[in-house]
């Protein structure tokens, strides 16, 4: 696909965003874990981390992916999680 | 030995009784004695895709109830004598069996048969729950959709929940010129999220159309596409080894474009 892909300066095929897609909604299915369920899990990280450190809520970024097993035998889940800091609050 | 496969895939209109039908039928040619069992209660179509729509007497629900005896309700093949069809009921729903009464069911053909083959009704409920109680093996068939593929994964899990391992993939309805172009998934890709043994792959084939509305099975059918796809799969599922996607060979330009997804 290397030849659409220097047509197209960089938009890639359906099949890949297809394929993307597929991963993503079965990491949520396998690891039965809804979106609902990761908002609410995302709520009550700012909840507990805003009482040490400022947090950037809008750029928090939260979701589970897959990781390789460290046996190489397929993947597992893992709860990913980027929160940038504003600052640190001072902790009485 | 015979073998009690049943034919799932969770989504609905991904080809579960074309696959039947043709595995079936492609069985049968081979000399092997096979059963079909519509097991999708209240929405029959097994027997149609056969055109043997005409012959129904007995049902699957008659046979548990005991309303006739199993002989009774085997529809024989028009074509091949030793293929037969046990056609779902169409006045009942899927509660009127149970896992048990499909298992007993099963197990009694076992006896004449080499091959019982099962349509499972689309879903993952009570009739999902019926069709595989009684089966040794189970064949996933999808399409190169995300839905299909989706709902493929949730039925593998499924599968090895109810102790069914190592289930087999068709991927029906492949379009080579839109895996060239990279806008269908490939049978990598497929694959590559699935983790599951391939048994086979058929191209969208415009003779499944024909061959539906005539009730005869592509796989008769010399000159189908789809028909020589099913034709492989029915050797594979007899142990033969033969090659993914060898039937375009005949064709220089497309055997090309296979072999970008031949595994």
């Amino acid at each position: 696909m290397d030849f659409f892909n220097f047509l197209f300066k960089g938009r890639s095929s359906s099949k890949d965003v297809a394929k993307d897609r597929l991963k993503l909604v079965l990491v949520h299915d396998r690891a039965n874990c809804s979106p609902q369920l990761l908002e609410m899990l995302k709520i009550d990280i700012i909840k507990v981390i805003s009482n040490y450190m400022e947090i950037d809520e809008e750029e928090l970024d939260i979701q589970i992916t897959q990781t390789p097993q460290d046996d190489g035998n397929g993947s597992v889940p893992v709860l990913y999680a980027n929160i940038p800091i504003k600052s640190m609050r001072k902790v009485r | 030995m015979s073998e009690v496969i049943v034919v799932t895939s969770g989504k609905g209109g991904v080809g579960k009784t074309t696959t039947s039908a043709n595995l079936g039928t492609g069985l049968a040619a081979s000399g092997k004695k096979v059963v079909m069992i519509d097991a999708d209660i209240g929405l029959r179509n097994l027997d149609v895709v056969m055109g043997l729509e005409n012959r129904i007497v007995y049902d699957l629900i008659d046979v548990v109830e005991g309303n006739c005896r199993l002989k009774q309700a085997l529809i024989k093949d028009k074509r091949y004598s030793t293929l037969y069809l046990l056609p779902a009921a169409q006045t009942r729903d899927k509660t009127a069996v149970s896992p048990e009464q499909m298992q007993k069911l099963c197990d009694s053909l076992r006896e004449e048969f080499d091959f019982i083959i099962i349509d499972c009704p689309a879903g993952i409920e009570q009739g999902f729950k019926n069709a595989i109680a009684g089966a040794d093996r189970a064949i996933v068939i999808t399409t190169p959709e995300v839905s299909a593929v989706r709902d493929a994964d949730r039925i593998i899990g499924l599968l090895e929940a109810g102790d069914l391992r190592n289930p087999m993939l068709i991927l029906n309805r492949i379009r080579p010129e839109m895996v060239k172009r990279g806008d269908m998934l490939a049978l990598e890709d497929v694959t590559d999220i699935l983790a599951i043994e391939v048994l086979g792959i058929v191209p969208e084939d415009e003779s499944i159309v024909v061959s539906t509305n005539k009730g005869e099975p592509a796989v008769i059918d010399n000159n189908s596409k789809a028909g020589q796809a099913y034709r492989n799969i029915s050797r594979r599922l007899m142990g033969e080894d033969v090659p993914i996607m060898n039937f375009e060979a005949d064709n220089g330009f497309f055997s090309r474009i296979f072999k970008l997804f031949r595994t």
